[in-house]
């Protein structure tokens, strides 16, 4: 089955909808499929929900969207850069549910492995407990958090070939890899498809069985902080 | 007088042994990693890294390589790197063994608060409530009060939480409290700070 395409939009066809939950990975600025997100605010898809730790800055990841009005939701542990999500939140135009960012991960990495629901100490004694079933083991209290099974998933990584093994680059690979495995479909973003056999089986990342549409691209990869020492410092 | 915050980070990392994983919270416990000396630290960054190195020479910064706090960061020759799920599990499943973060409030039973002020805008608790709950030690380095010059170190904790009874030690401007059943133990008061000044800042309830 063939599993590259020319392009973001041509990846999106079919699979993309209105008011669909998508997983997205990145942290920060950084390994987001920023390729992806482009394509998703051309296509003008409208009330999107997205996992994704962070909501991007104001002109790049998913702030794009939030530009257009695109998402209704957002379910992540930190959205503290981003202006105009903050402006549409206190508006009441935007949901935010927060998620401790392990909780997060481990929502999409359960999501992704059948798991419905999982035990955690985090957020206990706090507002992320409340309404939420507790529950003791060896002496110590637990809240149940739900598995996270998203309509998409959308990843970028650094080099695939054309079966969809994945490889990330450092920490570029943060949210991608549970991100990817819970979607029910998921299209990844690389900078290099590579031919098949040229990836070591041994290093692969993420299996290509978890994904099913691959492009390859130019990505702007911004940083968001840029933090330097001087030479004479060494 | 009392430690600036150069000198609460250098005591702060006194608390680290030879061969830890620490996670560094922003501010303060930043600064920590300037004063491990000799000691084999490894530090986590819950971004997916064991083994950060210092910021990159200019020029040299990589967008794929950064820490917590998003900035741009360099790897060690014992790096590795690993997704979110990973790093959460080896957080919540106790192999960190010790964080140290800053906070806005502490309270006599360990409470913590440090990731939301209500009618301030709402940032998130990003990894924080994943690391209280999860690591060995929970250190905490901050000022003794706040700028309006009331404690820091409460009775009971009046913001949002992000950790309940998670805290074990205190480190401020003014010294080095324990939490201990029934309250806060002074075990470290900073040169030419006396009992009386760390006791009249604390309103926590201070046991011997």
């Amino acid at each position: 089955m063939k599993k590259v395409y020319a392009n973001a939009t041509e990846a999106l066809d079919g699979v993309l909808s209105d008011g669909m939950m998508i997983a997205a990975g990145g942290f920060g600025l950084c390994g987001i499929p920023e390729l992806l997100l482009e394509a998703i605010k051309e296509s003008g898809a409208q009330d999107l929900t997205f996992a994704s730790n962070n909501a991007g800055v104001d002109d790049f990841g998913i702030g794009i969207l939030l530009q257009t009005k695109q998402v209704k939701k957002m379910i992540s542990s930190y959205v503290g850069e981003n202006a105009e999500f903050m402006r549409q939140y206190l508006a009441g135009e935007l949901e935010l549910e927060f998620n401790p960012q392990g909780t997060l991960a481990e929502r999409m990495r359960a999501g992704g492995a059948g798991i419905p629901g999982f035990y955690t100490k985090t957020g206990v004694g706090t507002v992320i407990a409340e309404g939420k079933e507790h529950k003791d083991f060896n002496g110590e209290t637990y809240i149940m958090e739900e598995g996270i099974f998203a309509d998409l998933a959308i990843v970028k990584a650094w080099k695939a070939d054309d079966t969809g093994n994945l490889i990330f680059r450092k920490t570029a690979r943060n949210f991608n890899v549970p991100a990817a495995t819970c979607g029910k479909v998921c299209i990844a973003e690389v900078e290099e498809i590579v031919p098949r056999g040229s990836l070591d089986p041994d290093q692969i990342h993420l299996p290509g069985i978890y994904v099913n549409r691959i492009i390859q691209g130019d990505h702007e990869k911004r940083i968001e902080q840029r933090t330097t020492r001087k030479k004479e410092e060494a | 007088m009392p430690w600036d915050r150069n000198q609460m980070a250098a005591r702060a990392a006194q608390e680290l042994e030879d061969g830890m994983y620490v996670n560094l919270g922003i501010g303060i416990p930043t600064l920590v990693a300037n004063y491990v000396g000799d000691k084999d630290i490894t530090l986590q960054s819950e971004n997916g890294m064991l083994g950060m190195g210092p910021f990159p020479f200019e020029g040299e910064e990589d967008p794929d390589l950064i820490n917590a706090g998003k900035q741009t960061i360099t790897e060690l020759s014992r790096t590795s790197y690993f997704d979110s799920a990973t790093s959460f599990a080896m957080i919540r499943g106790g192999k960190i063994a010790a964080a140290v973060l800053g906070a806005m409030e502490v309270d006599e039973e360990g409470d913590l608060a440090n990731w939301m002020i209500p009618g301030v805008l709402v940032k998130g608790m990003g990894g924080a409530m994943d690391l209280v709950a999860g690591v060995g030690r929970v250190i905490v380095v901050m000022d003794h009060t706040n700028k309006h010059g009331k404690s820091k170190l409460l009775r009971k904790c009046t913001l949002p939480l992000t950790g309940k009874q998670v805290v074990d030690r205190i480190i401020t401007n003014l010294g080095v409290l324990d939490v201990v059943g029934g309250g806060l133990k002074i075990v470290e008061i900073a040169e030419g700070v006396t009992e009386d000044e760390i006791r009249a800042a604390t309103e926590a309830k201070i046991v011997n």
